[in-house]
């Protein structure tokens, strides 16, 4: 149901910080440039830290959807 | 033993600074090193360790609530001899007594990502011009890069805190919410479409609004540091004073001077600058020297 579109998915829920960055960054590095990550992500510490760090590795959130039992965000990588 | 042997075994100029702690072991001394900011170049490190494995009849260091190294258990007979084979690569000693200390500072910006201002390099800079002058009693000095101030600016005679003024600009703003997660303080609200309401009030300047906003909505208006005095730590501690917000930078070598300069003048021999705010009061202070940066 989601507006955006996503090319692979990763479900983050339940992982600790800074875990959860390194997963993101691993799945990252398999992606394309230009193609977008869907990041399922707790509300809280994760939604604190996870956004930001991927800023600072030069990729780019795009957008943010609240979902029931958190968030989840989606990532172009650069 | 008499005044005139122990001449004749230690240069006492090189003690007229400190640096040189009694043990209670008998003849052994701690030699206190001068590590502005905590930060060791890896080979002067390998350097200082081949002195202490010489002259340590203890077998250790310890590191000191000042970030410095202690060489511990060195023979008075041994200080001249240890205290040239450190200077011969370039490493002084610290101080004690009435006067500026070793500057500390936490890792700074250069490879923290909470860092908004460069804490080592102002270290360095501060002891290289200011440390050993001359005071009532001790001044410490410390520089935290950001607000999580784990230089513990609030405990220091004088204490130097990063902070970031966040400016926002509607239009980049897609109304994604991240900078009102990533502000810790409640000073970010988003309204119904996701923008961010900014309470300026609660803001503590750390920046993490600018660092989370994907699209550059929140970008640094300025960056400096906040200015915290009379604080200290011992026996009767001492909650520094907030003094003033965003001295630029090139300024903190001036402001301590003058600082100093107003110690020098208001303070009684072997009071904190802290207690000296206490008797003459911190407004007097305020105005005689923060004034001289213009105020936040």
């Amino acid at each position: 149901m989601s507006e955006n579109v996503a090319d692979e998915k990763i479900d983050l829920r339940g992982v600790l910080c800074p875990i959860n960055f390194v997963k993101t960054k691993l799945k990252l590095e398999m992606m394309e440039d230009g193609q977008v990550l869907e990041i399922a992500l707790d509300d809280g510490e994760p939604m604190r830290n996870v956004p930001r760090s991927i800023k600072e590795e030069g990729h780019k959130v795009v957008a943010v959807e609240k979902v029931d039992d958190g968030y989840k965000i989606f990532v172009k990588k650069s | 033993m008499s005044e005139k042997k122990s001449a004749e075994r230690v240069d006492f100029n090189e003690l007229k600074t400190g640096g040189f702690i009694k043990q209670n072991q008998k003849d052994l001394f701690t030699v206190r090193l001068r590590v502005p900011g905590g930060r060791l170049d890896v080979d002067k490190m390998s350097k200082i360790a081949a002195v202490a494995k010489k002259y340590s009849k203890m077998g250790y260091c310890h590191l000191s609530f000042r970030q410095s190294v202690e060489i511990i258990g060195v023979h008075i007979d041994d200080f001249d001899a240890a205290v040239k084979e450190l200077a011969a690569f370039g490493q002084p000693i610290a101080s004690c007594g009435p006067r500026i200390r070793v500057p500390t500072a936490c890792g700074g910006n250069e490879y923290n990502p909470n860092g908004v201002m460069d804490a080592q390099k102002k270290a360095l800079e501060v002891d290289k011009v200011l440390f050993g002058t001359k005071c009532p009693h001790k001044f410490k000095i410390s520089f935290s890069a950001c607000p999580i101030d784990c230089a513990r600016t609030r405990g220091m005679d004088l204490g130097f805190q990063g902070v970031v003024d966040p400016n926002y600009e509607d239009d980049p703003c897609t109304g994604c919410t991240l900078c009102e997660k990533a502000c810790l303080e409640g000073a970010i609200v988003s309204d119904e479409d996701g923008k961010p309401v900014f309470d300026r009030e609660k803001c503590v300047f750390c920046g993490d609004c600018i660092k989370a906003c994907p699209t550059d909505a929140w970008t640094p208006k300025r960056k400096g540091w906040a200015v915290r005095a009379g604080g200290k730590h011992g026996r009767h501690p001492r909650k520094a004073d907030n003094i003033m917000l965003f001295l630029p930078d090139e300024k903190v070598l001036d402001y301590i001077s003058k600082t100093v300069e107003w110690y020098n003048a208001n303070g009684e021999r072997g009071e904190r600058i802290g207690t000296t705010f206490d008797r003459v009061g911190v407004e007097k202070y305020k105005e005689e020297v923060a004034g001289l940066f213009g105020d936040s």
